[in-house]
């Protein structure tokens, strides 16, 4: 195991190249797909709690989209692919 | 009250399912609709050209057409059989009386890829008011089989997130 570091040093925020940015995915509303089907198919692909899944499903159904997970390209892909599987009208992008 | 359609089982485990021949060669019938839009899409219909295909296969890029095209290239055929191995679990079970956890989930997701398809056809919106008004009006009974696979498809959710 190891122990929290006393003093780290500050990334240069330059550095950040935009490729290392986090990719979000965002599932936009449509309505065909109902509210129970997104809820569960939340629970299922991510493992959210039946709270955090209905909040956002209710995000998606009321403001149009909501974030429903982020991380590096490859993860944010397989996340959107696994949401296509599912019906569910899924982007990516770079968070901002 | 409604007789549940999809139970989970008593005794063990897996769903029974309680649906009538006529409600079975409906599930049934809906199949090659299916497979005829996945199929003309996989044959190189542009994309965006039918808008229920487009419904199958989203765009995950939408602001970036470069990556778009790696994306589609990169996941388009295990999409296509990830989409096409749904309904083959639909059509073999579709007499079954009982399903395991895997196979339900085929259903639920099989139908509801037809209720997109359906769907957007039919120009369904969240307010419902694109309904036919009058009985004779050609699209009342695809609108008729497009509920019946509403209310199977949340009799599914029902029985799985019990």
């Amino acid at each position: 195991m190891t122990a929290v570091p006393a003093e780290v040093k500050e990334p240069e925020i330059d550095d950040v190249a935009v490729a290392d940015r986090p990719w979000i995915v965002i599932v936009w509303n449509d309505p065909i797909n109902l509210m129970s089907y997104v809820t569960f198919v939340f629970q299922k692909l991510f493992g959210y709690s039946l709270e955090k899944a209905t909040k956002l499903m209710l995000d998606v159904h009321e403001k149009g989209r909501a974030v429903v997970s982020s991380g590096p390209r490859e993860k944010a892909e397989l996340d959107v692919f696994r949401l296509h599987e599912h019906g569910l009208w899924a982007t990516m992008e770079h968070d901002s | 009250m409604i007789r549940r359609r999809v139970k989970r089982a008593g005794s063990g485990d897996g769903f029974e399912l309680r649906i009538s021949a006529e409600e079975r060669d409906l599930l049934r019938s809906v199949g090659p609709q299916l497979r005829e839009v996945l199929v003309r899409d996989a044959a190189g219909a542009q994309q965006g050209e039918d808008s229920a295909v487009a419904r199958l296969f989203p765009v995950a890029y939408p602001d970036d057409e470069d990556r778009q095209t790696e994306y589609r290239l990169l996941v388009h055929d295990e999409l296509l059989s990830s989409h096409l191995g749904a309904l083959a679990v639909l059509e073999e079970t579709a007499d079954a009386e009982r399903l395991d956890e895997d196979q339900l989930l085929a259903w639920m997701r099989a139908l509801n890829d037809v209720r997109l398809v359906l769907g957007t056809r039919l120009g369904v919106t969240e307010e419902g008011d694109e309904r036919p008004s009058s009985p004779r009006d050609p699209r009342t009974s695809a609108f008729a089989v497009y509920d019946y696979l509403t209310y199977l498809q949340g009799e599914i959710i029902d029985a799985l997130s019990g």
